[in-house]
């Protein structure tokens, strides 16, 4: 059993449930309760989100900043809409426009944002733990991950697991395929913790040259690891044999450049999920890709728009899942009371 | 005052691995020189004027020689200057340094090997002595002039910081200077496979997704750079080894007979890659990164390795297999540091830590303490050559540079105390155990911690 199941590794300080987690970093110091606090919290969301008027008052008077320096549309979107939906005032800075492009320090941006008075901040950084170096700096702002580097992207990873659970109920024993650049991927970091959370069983797919060396060595395999519940498969026909989730991962051209692979051409080849590929999963197998997605590389185009694509659904997922959590981690009022209020 | 007196330590342990020497007795310094060890003093034979220090409880060895010291000076004396690095070397017992010449200007010509030398004598303190650059601007197309440096004072040549890559340079960079009978000190690191990443490849890089800088990046120029040793009879010097792999290379290529040499720091023997994770360090490695994680003050090239490299490492070191401890004191400022781990600058502040740092191998009865004395004194000769043996040493009528310590001291770690301005360092904080009270250079003394008169 991983060790991250055992109870002595999964006693965090912090928790959602009562209120005592301030900063979203990553989930490796996750509760399996927690993860159910937040499903059942994301079920409340998207009722809201059903609704004609979309809106309910529960963070009126919170200032949520999001910190961008990375490009995005997804995560950066649905945490506004989702602070936006539940009333709190959402102010967007990106590097460019701001005094990040006058050359001020990550520190210093963010010890301004503080002082301004907003409640928290939603950072995307370049550099793996900069949530974390932010984070311990910071005295009265929380911090949430909204992707650093190529270590975490925790909200993404709650959002995946949420979507798959909402499809197949427990992923206690369920197969997950993930295929692609395990190496460079936040996204596949923090699934690891998720499903492991969860009870899954993960498959990684890619080229050795795109799956961590620690991985390749099998040295994860040591019972204390806590991703030793993990499969390393290069063979993605074989990897797919089973599988209920099937999760490509955007293969960037620049893995190409830097001499990774050959061509993107032979990359999808071999690894991209075709038809052919799905069909080699159990029949009703869920198809996820946290985007954005290259069509034709890592995932045929029928195949993304297909029944089994949850693609959409889970961009829909996302913002009940990150109002879930602006509620969780920036709301006053307990879980009772928003229940109240959403009825 | 405190010049060409007469100074008598009584009492104390005195320790030399050059004679072999482990007794407690009495050591007598007169005009710069050691004109007594071993046997207690009568009172009858105490000068007149003469100082007398109680030694009880305390050590007296050879001064300690670093060959691996970054003094900034000129061009970042923001960082450290010349006067700053020998007060802080001598509070650490290191009684004689070597300068690494990645400085702006460089230090690749004369001129400069001999402005650090002026500045160094004005500083006074420690022996500052400078090592070149292999090659011009230490940008590793071209050699620099290397006899003229020699002929100014360079004790070798290094690009430190930088490896030379080119394979065909350092060659001729092992060829000349072999002539010349001074060694190529390599930062071995093959940059285009570590592709300067800030952690060791392994379980840390997947665990925090920092990019891994992997063993095989130092083994790979290592292994070239002892085939291009033996092949042209030049030395070779590696500085600052980090792996299992590595430690493996040397050991068969001395046992070829090939000229090399190797040094190990303080930082590489005693802390390992979990150190990255702040408060982490000791638990399961499948526990949650803390807020301390991503601890810029642990990032270090070559970094921090994994727990088993470190064990070969302290093998090595009690072996024999490396030659010498050294500390690639490494100062940042405070700015250098307070930004995310990739953006942040290389190095540890280690002069006035790395004593106390390896007495936790000495407690921990991984090495005995003669053998760590040999490590950071008579060590550095296989290097330096024996013209600078008379430093490393504790004989009659030889120099009287004198390093004094505690075993026993408890002190805790605080770079606010660092002469140093570099107060980068990764073990504030830290409770060590063992700690230099006294160093003299020259028969003077030029730290003391309290006054210790009898």
């Amino acid at each position: 059993m991983p060790s991250i199941l055992t109870e002595e590794n999964n006693k965090s300080k912090v928790s959602i449930i009562d209120g005592t987690r301030r900063h979203l970093l990553d989930l490796d110091d996750f509760s399996r309760d927690e993860i159910e606090l937040v499903s059942k919290t994301s079920d409340a969301m998207l009722e809201v989100l059903g609704r004609d008027i979309k809106k309910v008052p529960t963070l009126r008077g919170k200032v949520i900043v999001t910190l961008f320096y990375e490009a995005s549309t997804r995560t950066r979107v649905s945490f506004e809409e989702a602070g936006k939906l539940l009333s709190a005032d959402v102010i967007n800075v990106s590097s460019s426009g701001s005094s990040v492009e006058k050359g001020e320090s990550l520190l210093n941006t963010v010890r301004t944002l503080q002082a301004t008075g907003a409640d928290m901040v939603v950072v995307r950084h370049h550099h793996s733990g900069a949530p974390y170096f932010m984070a311990r700096n910071l005295e009265s702002m929380g911090v949430i991950n909204g992707g650093d580097g190529w270590h975490a992207h925790p909200t993404q990873a709650l959002l995946d697991v949420y979507t798959m659970r909402r499809h197949l109920g427990s992923m206690e024993g369920r197969k997950v395929v993930i295929v692609g650049d395990i190496l460079h991927s936040r996204v596949a970091r923090s699934n690891l913790w998720a499903l492991a959370l969860e009870g899954a069983n993960v498959v990684l797919c890619a080229p050795p040259t795109l799956i961590p060396q620690e991985f390749l060595s099998g040295k994860h395999l040591d019972e204390d690891h806590p991703f030793s519940h993990v499969k390393i498969e290069t063979n993605v026909d074989l990897a797919l044999d089973g599988a209920d989730v099937v999760m490509p991962l955007r293969l960037q051209l620049e893995r190409q450049e830097s001499g990774l692979l050959p061509t993107l051409r032979e990359y999808s080849k071999m690894y991209g999920i075709t038809r052919e590929r799905l069909d080699l999963a159990n029949a009703d197998a869920l198809l996820l890709h946290p985007g954005p997605m290259n069509e034709g590389v890592e995932i045929s185009p029928d195949v993304a728009h297909g029944t089994q694509s949850l693609i959409e659904e889970q961009v829909r997922n996302g913002v009940a899942v990150r109002m879930a959590l602006l509620y969780l981690l920036v709301g006053t009022t307990k879980k009772e009371e928003l229940k109240a209020e959403i009825q | 005052m405190n010049t060409l007196a007469y100074y008598l330590i009584k009492n104390a342990r005195l320790l030399d691995s050059t004679t072999g020497m482990d007794q407690i007795g009495d050591i007598l310094l007169y005009e710069g020189l050691i004109e007594h060890v071993g046997e207690p003093l009568r009172d009858g034979d105490v000068p007149e004027g003469c100082r007398v220090l109680d030694g009880t409880g305390l050590v007296v060895c050879p001064g300690f020689i670093d060959l691996h010291t970054h003094l900034r000076e000129p061009g970042f004396e923001d960082k450290e200057t010349i006067s700053t690095g020998v007060a802080a070397a001598v509070n650490g017992g290191f009684t004689t340094i070597c300068a690494m010449p990645n400085t702006n200007p460089p230090m690749d010509n004369a001129a400069t090997i001999e402005y650090v030398i002026q500045q160094a004598a004005m500083a006074g303190k420690a022996r500052v002595l400078p090592i070149g650059c292999v090659t011009k601007g230490s940008e590793g197309k071209q050699l620099a002039e290397l006899w003229e440096m020699a002929q100014s004072g360079s004790v070798g040549f290094s690009d430190d910081g930088n490896p030379v890559a080119d394979a065909h340079l350092m060659r001729q960079a092992l060829a000349y200077s072999g002539g010349l009978g001074l060694p190529v000190i390599q930062h071995s690191e093959d940059l285009e496979l570590s592709q300067g990443s800030p952690v060791n490849e392994g379980w840390i890089s997947n665990r925090t997704g920092l990019r891994g800088w992997p063993s095989v990046a130092e083994e790979s120029i290592i292994a070239r750079d002892i085939s291009l040793a033996e092949l042209t009879g030049g030395r070779l010097h590696v500085a600052h080894m980090t792996t299992a792999g590595s430690v493996e290379l040397i050991k068969t290529a001395k046992q070829r007979g090939v000229n090399v040499t190797a040094e190990v720091t303080p930082h590489h023997l005693t802390l390992d890659e979990r150190w990255v994770l702040g408060h982490d360090r000791d638990g399961p490695i499948g526990g949650p990164l803390g807020l301390e994680a991503y601890d810029t003050f642990t990032k270090v090239n070559p970094p921090l390795r994994s727990p088993s490299d470190v064990e070969a490492l302290i093998s090595g070191l009690r072996d024999g297999v490396i030659d010498v401890i050294a500390t690639d004191h490494a100062p940042q400022t405070v700015i250098d540091k307070l930004v995310t781990y990739d953006d942040a600058a290389y190095g540890f502040s280690g002069l006035e830590t790395a004593f106390g740092l390896l007495m936790t191998l000495v407690h921990k009865e991984r090495i005995d303490l003669m053998k760590l004395v040999a490590k950071l004194t008579v060590g550095a000769l296989t290097v330096l050559g024996d013209e600078y043996s008379h430093l490393a040493t504790l004989r009659k009528g030889t120099t009287a540079d004198i390093t004094v310590f505690d075993p026993t001291k408890d002190w805790i770690v605080s770079s606010e105390r660092f002469i140093s301005k570099g107060k980068n360092t990764p073990i504030e904080g830290v409770r060590l155990k063992g700690k230099v009270v006294m160093t003299f250079v020259a028969g003077r003394i030029v730290y003391e911690q309290e006054k210790m008169d009898e």
